[in-house]
């Protein structure tokens, strides 16, 4: 199909053709053409947010809840320049989003212009690709590429920059065409490399798969092989931050999470395992610790899409450059055509080992009848949803960890939280995304108080939209994270990590249309999680938490990941100036 | 592009499992990208070594196919072999890039540039720089009565080697191409 249109209506077209059903936006003088397409039209919804960064993570919790591209769309100069931190969030956690961006006319541009940014110089380094579009009859091809690159390989923003006169203008409009693009990133596996790593599970004693956010971005079905090859072989199983869900966490073999607030037993089979599958993961330095201890006698298999992942921190003995989805696929049938061999007796045995550690128990905290402790906020948090359809997001900080630790995820694209980047702010905006993905949902964003506020703007778009999305703030009234390292590394020195003059949240929902609900008792916890849960529209949750909390179990920086700190007793003088230095 | 065809970005294919890992050693290594010729690229590549904190001894860059809109950039980079084998895949990230070529690992190659070197000078001292052009191969350009501008093409280290010499000479500005570089053979 090729027809004359205005690059504002091919915006649309394209759209439409990528299957785009939802834009997260926000107008500007730069963007009004396509504006005026957006109103003239019915089939893409478009919500407006209320600062360009919430579009962005918007779109990030929309295309994670629902392996689907995410859109946003904004303005030149500062619209610009508010989607950074979001471009940069979904570079670092490979989350598939396009950014539309309006710029200056195309004769205006190096001029200094009103509301000019040199966006595409800006974006560079924070999306996997960028294009300033010129000319209109390039548009609608440069569209459709932006859509295949954001997909396809190892995921990523991209951002498309259209000067305001390439909108207007008449072009040729061009539909999608199949394997236009010369980016066609490999998605097979070696064979030879999965044989060895398959004769190696065969043998391996101690074997541990270690997954990340690439199981989840691989798509379900990547999932689902997954747990086939896991309860196959028996072998256990622990993941990242990013991968929570791709396993189930009810599953026999789950570990739970790993890495810096992981689980004992996760980073102790981590450390003591012969053979180390990283399926999709990045040996991060949240998961890594100290490098040079990092699980020092195990064979060392990594599986990833993006060739500059491997032996980029830690050097691999099996490196498999391929998609998850195909090469788990390849590795099932590798290993039944072999007869389905495992080291049984030797497997036997490390469950039992495993099982020593499992006993430490080290989620336990002091629970309190007086104060809510935040652990528990979520056990209950946990126990009240976890049969329901639900989707969490979160902030960045101690409830994040927390919550990653006690909520428990049954499948892939229920968990989104800014792994990567650790970005405040990030979970409102991406709760309304995931809403508005699945608007008969439960969308609960675990939040801090601190981290909320930092796009609490968005309670206009919830209030707008009607979205029911539920903050579930713990009010410890400190940068909870930060205190705490503050205390472990700065002589409990507490440097400007509280927040005085915090509003009065339920007051705050209420002049936003929304519900607001405060708890501070414990034994009013499970009925105002219950209000929250009935409440049909938007709400804020306050639920005031005990303030000098930390969050454990953790690794200190620089320390291995058999030195970790299990609570408050073994913490005074672990972290030694090496360590201090690192984040 | 010829030669042993390294799979873009591919770690199966390459030297690193011949070297010893994550060693110290600083290895000086050219690197060929075949990149598309579109806005920006430049800026991409540039931007990836200095965000990731890699060296750039020298860098050229040309259209060398005009009808495909194909520009090569020669890159000469050092680092610990880890590095390097980082920089590698990490310019293979990059979407209009097509081919990655480590020229250092595949060569034999051959590597070119070309200096532009004025000498300012009189009597003896012009003689000299004269003779010495001579014997490095170098032509002069351009000559008034107390200067010479000589064009030298060659290795790095014989432009290095001829610019030490003229130095004394009257050497008063020097202008380098940076490396070319090809595979050698068929």
């Amino acid at each position: 199909m090729t027809t004359e249109m205005t690059g504002a209506k091919m915006v649309i077209q394209a759209l439409k053709d990528q299957g785009v059903d939802t834009v997260f936006g926000y107008p500007g003088g730069a963007v009004l053409p396509i504006y005026d397409e957006i109103f003239q039209q019915n089939e893409i919804r478009h919500i407006l947010v209320r600062h360009e960064q919430g579009a962005v993570h918007a779109a990030e919790g929309y295309a994670r809840s629902t392996g689907k591209p995410g859109v946003a769309l904004v303005t030149s100069g500062p619209g610009a320049t508010n989607a950074v931190t979001g471009l940069t969030d979904a570079l670092l956690d490979s989350i598939p989003i396009v950014v539309l961006t309006g710029q200056v006319p195309t004769f205006m541009i190096g001029s200094d212009a009103f509301q000019e940014a040199d966006t595409v110089g800006i974006t560079r380094p924070c999306t996997k690709h960028n294009w300033l579009v010129k000319e209109t009859d390039a548009l609608a091809q440069t569209l459709h590429e932006a859509f295949h690159v954001a997909t396809a390989g190892r995921p990523g923003p991209v951002l498309i920059d259209i000067p305001k006169d390439v909108q207007f203008a008449t072009g040729t409009y061009q539909a999608p065409k199949p394997a236009a693009s010369h980016y066609q990133p490999e998605v097979k596996g070696d064979l030879e490399e999965i044989t060895e790593l398959v004769a190696a599970i065969e043998k391996a004693e101690r074997p541990v798969f270690y997954t990340g956010g690439g199981v989840i971005n691989s798509g379900p079905a990547a999932s689902q092989l997954l747990r086939e090859l896991v309860d196959a072989t028996g072998i256990p199983i622990t993941s990242t931050l990013m991968g929570l869900g791709a396993y189930p966490a009810s599953g026999e073999n789950w570990l739970g999470m790993l890495g810096m607030h992981g689980l004992y037993e996760a980073n102790l089979a981590m450390h003591g395992c012969d053979l180390m599958i990283n399926i999709g993961a990045r040996f991060d330095d949240r998961i890594t610790g100290r490098l040079d201890a990092f699980s020092p006698n195990s064979t060392k298999a990594h599986i990833d899409i993006d060739p500059s992942s491997i032996n980029k921190v830690i050097r691999v003995d099996i490196p498999i450059v391929g998609d998850v989805g195909h090469v788990l696929e390849d590795m099932l049938k590798v290993w039944k055509a072999r007869g389905r061999k495992t080291n049984a007796p030797a497997l036997a045995k490390w469950h039992e080992e495993i099982a020593t550690w499992r006993k430490v128990n080290c989620l336990a905290y002091t629970t309190s009848e007086e104060t809510i402790k935040p652990q528990y906020a979520l056990q209950r948090l946990e126990a009240l949803t976890k049969d329901r359809d639900r989707y969490i997001t979160t902030e960045v900080g101690q409830h994040q960890m927390w919550a990653a630790q006690y909520l428990g995820f049954e499948d892939p694209n229920r968990w989104m939280t800014s792994g990567g980047l650790g970005t405040m702010g990030y979970g409102f905006p991406a709760s309304i995304g995931a809403q508005i993905a699945h608007p008969d949902s439960l969308v609960i964003n675990v939040a801090g108080e601190a981290s909320w506020l930092m796009n609490m703007q968005e309670m206009g778009t919830a209030a707008q939209y009607r979205l029911p999305v539920k903050q579930f703030i713990l009010n410890n009234e400190r940068l909870g994270m930060v205190r705490q390292w503050q205390e472990l590394l700065h002589g409990e020195r507490y440097s400007h990590s509280w927040s005085e003059s915090l509003p009065d949240f339920v007051k705050l929902a209420e002049a936003f249309g929304a519900k607001g609900i405060l708890v501070s008792d414990p034994k009013d916890l499970d009925d105002a999680i219950m209000e929250m849960l009935n409440y049909e529209g938007p709400v804020l949750f306050d639920c005031l938490v005990e303030k000098h909390e930390n969050c454990f179990p953790m690794i200190p920086s620089g320390k291995a990941h058999n030195e970790m700190l299990l609570g408050e007793a073994d913490t005074q003088g672990v972290i030694q100036a090496g360590g201090a230095v690192l984040v | 592009m010829s030669a042993l065809h390294i799979k873009k970005g591919s770690t199966r294919h390459s030297a690193y499992n011949l070297r010893p890992t994550f060693s110290d050693v600083q290895e000086r290594h050219t690197i060929a990208v075949l990149v598309e010729n579109e806005p920006g690229v430049l800026a991409r590549v540039i931007g990836l070594f200095s965000g990731r904190g890699y060296n750039i001894e020298s860098l050229t860059v040309a259209e060398v196919d005009h009808t495909g809109h194909l520009s090569r950039i020669t890159i000469v980079t050092n680092g610990t072999p880890q590095v390097i084998e980082q920089i590698k895949a990490q310019l293979g990230r990059i979407v209009p890039v097509h081919e990655v070529h480590d020229l250092t690992v595949e060569g034999p190659s051959v590597e070119r540039e070309l200096a532009i070197i004025k000498v300012v000078g009189e009597g003896e001292k012009r003689v000299e720089a004269l003779r010495l052009a001579d014997i490095f191969r170098a032509n002069v350009v351009d000559s008034t009565l107390n200067s010479f501008v000589f064009e030298i093409t060659g290795a790095p280290d014989k432009i290095d080697a001829f610019a030490d010499l003229m130095r004394p000479l009257g050497l008063s500005e020097l202008a380098r191409t940076g490396v070319a570089a090809l595979l050698r053979g068929d």
